[in-house]
């Protein structure tokens, strides 16, 4: 099993320019989905057939605090002018679809809220995932923001032959 | 593997919470979308009475009164360490941040508590879909071996936060929802709570099979060939005999782009034979609620042998002859698909047959 993770506090448009490069839409995205985007990309880079539709994928992502670290600019927003672009991604699975849009995943992608970073709990929804009989694979991201600099942020590639 | 049946309803509408009153009202045609002063634009919406509750609380009151209904419905111990918990909302206790601990996970592992269940809580957040999410995670948690039953509650409240997002999208109609109809302007929100209790091998309704598939398009608009919605369709309806689905309960949100979305995903799916349904005019986007309140209304419907009307429908506005219940029809068959949608591009389709005892 594949696993990755970003350290926090580190750079992320800087890690987005060494190792993505050509896809803008980066920047439009809260730090919640940087951090799923590059850790997909840590996870994939280099697999054949990289960008080929398929369904047999799962993206499916884990926090104890979903999207709250956007949450607040959204808040912030309000007092002002309500941000349609902020509010979009005031959703604990919108990382989870901009995983699936970069990489042309159309398979399951579901969203889950834990009370703690817990690996085996993580790992018992994951196995459950793969009831779904269309799912060969899945990538498997812990992604819990603090804040814009503080974050712990793992993935990992899941193949159905190694749970 | 074991079937896994539904135990236990509970409901908490602002038109009911008894499910043979909340389909009393439905059936009479009753709405609760009432216009309600904005921040500062008016709105629509569908609202639970607050009179007498605790502000502060009022997520987690809800969803344990929901909660406890199906527990009792159901007629059992949550404390038992079979016993899992999920729930499913996308803002939670929102309307209160800055103040509490707002988090998913600090709400579920309270109503968790006070429910009793010694088992650690699961929130499915995934937009508005979450409701089916759950009820199919739930499935799962059983059919898998870990818990022999599972209680499901699916909670939204409404607060400017989402009522002012929604209107920063121009989602927001501001007339009651049309679902379906060729004059729809978008969607009316709404609260409630709604709560299944799971069990492996008992129960009078059956959830046979159910799926998740994202479009892989774009985040905050559907799919223009209904990918995700049709691909999570084709991956139940093997489980079905088409002669014995009643109906199809769609999402119909009354936004041009999701009605339309799903009628496309229904033709491709070769169901416009088949009578669809969308119950948005009645309670609103319940959002978190929506997948576990529209299938319970949908079951209460078919045991009383129906199809309920689609309110606010009357010409269809889609570009497949989709088969809409404008009127409550008789019902043929005992099963049913629950249809949604959401942002992220995600799409649910899960599949209810009643029969006998399990």
């Amino acid at each position: 099993m594949r696993q990755v993770n970003i350290p926090c506090g580190a750079d992320l448009v800087q890690l987005y320019r060494q190792e993505v490069g050509d896809y803008p839409k980066f920047f439009k995205m809260d730090t919640l989905s940087r951090l799923g985007i590059l850790l997909t990309e840590r996870l994939v880079a280099g697999e054949p057939e990289r960008f080929q539709p398929r369904e047999d994928r799962a993206v499916l992502v884990f926090s104890r605090e979903g999207c709250l670290a956007n949450d607040r600019h959204y808040v912030a927003s309000m007092e002002d002018f309500p941000s349609p672009s902020l509010f979009v991604y005031t959703l604990p699975n919108i990382v989870a679809g901009e995983i699936s849009i970069r990489n042309k995943y159309a398979g399951e992608t579901s969203a889950f809220v834990l009370e703690k970073y817990d690996e085996e709990a993580i790992f018992t929804l994951v196995r459950q995932a793969f009831l779904d009989p269309v799912t060969k694979s899945a990538v498997v991201i812990w992604a819990d923001c603090a804040d814009d600099t503080q974050w712990n942020a793992r993935g990992w590639l899941v193949e159905r032959e190694e749970l | 593997m074991r079937k896994v049946g539904i135990a236990g309803v509970g409901l908490v509408t602002p038109l009911g919470n008894r499910p043979a009153d909340v389909l009393t009202a439905v059936r009479a045609g009753k709405s609760a979308l009432a216009l309600h002063p904005g921040f500062p634009e008016q709105y629509y919406a569908s609202l639970l009475p607050r009179e007498g509750a605790c502000e502060e609380h009022f997520f987690e009151q809800v969803s344990l009164q929901a909660a406890r209904m199906a527990v009792e419905d159901a007629g059992i111990n949550p404390s038992d360490p079979s016993t899992g918990f999920v729930l499913s909302s996308i803002k939670g206790d929102i309307e209160h941040f800055g103040q509490n601990d707002v988090s998913l996970a600090y709400s579920a592992g309270n109503i968790a508590r006070a429910l009793g269940v010694q088992n650690p809580p699961i929130v499915v957040s995934n937009a508005c879909i979450s409701g089916l999410a759950a009820l199919v995670q739930g499935m799962r948690m059983i059919r898998s071996g870990q818990y022999i039953r599972v209680i499901v509650v699916g909670t939204e409240l409404q607060s400017p936060f989402i009522v002012t997002g929604f209107q920063s999208l121009k989602a927001l109609s501001v007339e009651p929802c049309k679902p379906f109809d060729a004059h729809r302007v978008g969607l009316n929100l709404g609260e409630a709570s709604a709560a299944m209790v799971l069990q492996a091998d008992e129960g009078e309704w059956e959830l046979v099979e159910g799926a998740i598939r994202n479009d892989a398009n774009h985040i905050s608009g559907p799919s223009r060939t209904g990918e995700g919605s049709y691909n999570a369709l084709r991956a139940v309806l093997p489980h079905c005999d088409k002669k014995d689905l009643a109906f199809v309960n769609v999402h119909g949100t009354a936004t041009v782009y999701n009605d339309e979305m799903e009628a496309i995903a229904l033709s491709r799916a070769g169901l416009l034979d088949v009578p669809v349904n969308a119950l948005k005019g009645y309670f609103g986007h319940t959002m978190g609620a929506a997948g576990i309140l529209e299938s319970i209304l949908s079951m209460k419907a078919l045991e009383a042998g129906v199809v309920l009307a689609t309110r606010g429908f009357s010409e269809l506005g889609v570009s497949f002859p989709v088969k809409v219940s404008a009127q409550e029809q008789k019902a043929a068959g005992r099963s049913f698909i629950k249809l949604l949608s959401g942002f992220g591009g995600v799409n649910g389709a899960l599949l209810f047959r009643k029969g006998g005892s399990l």
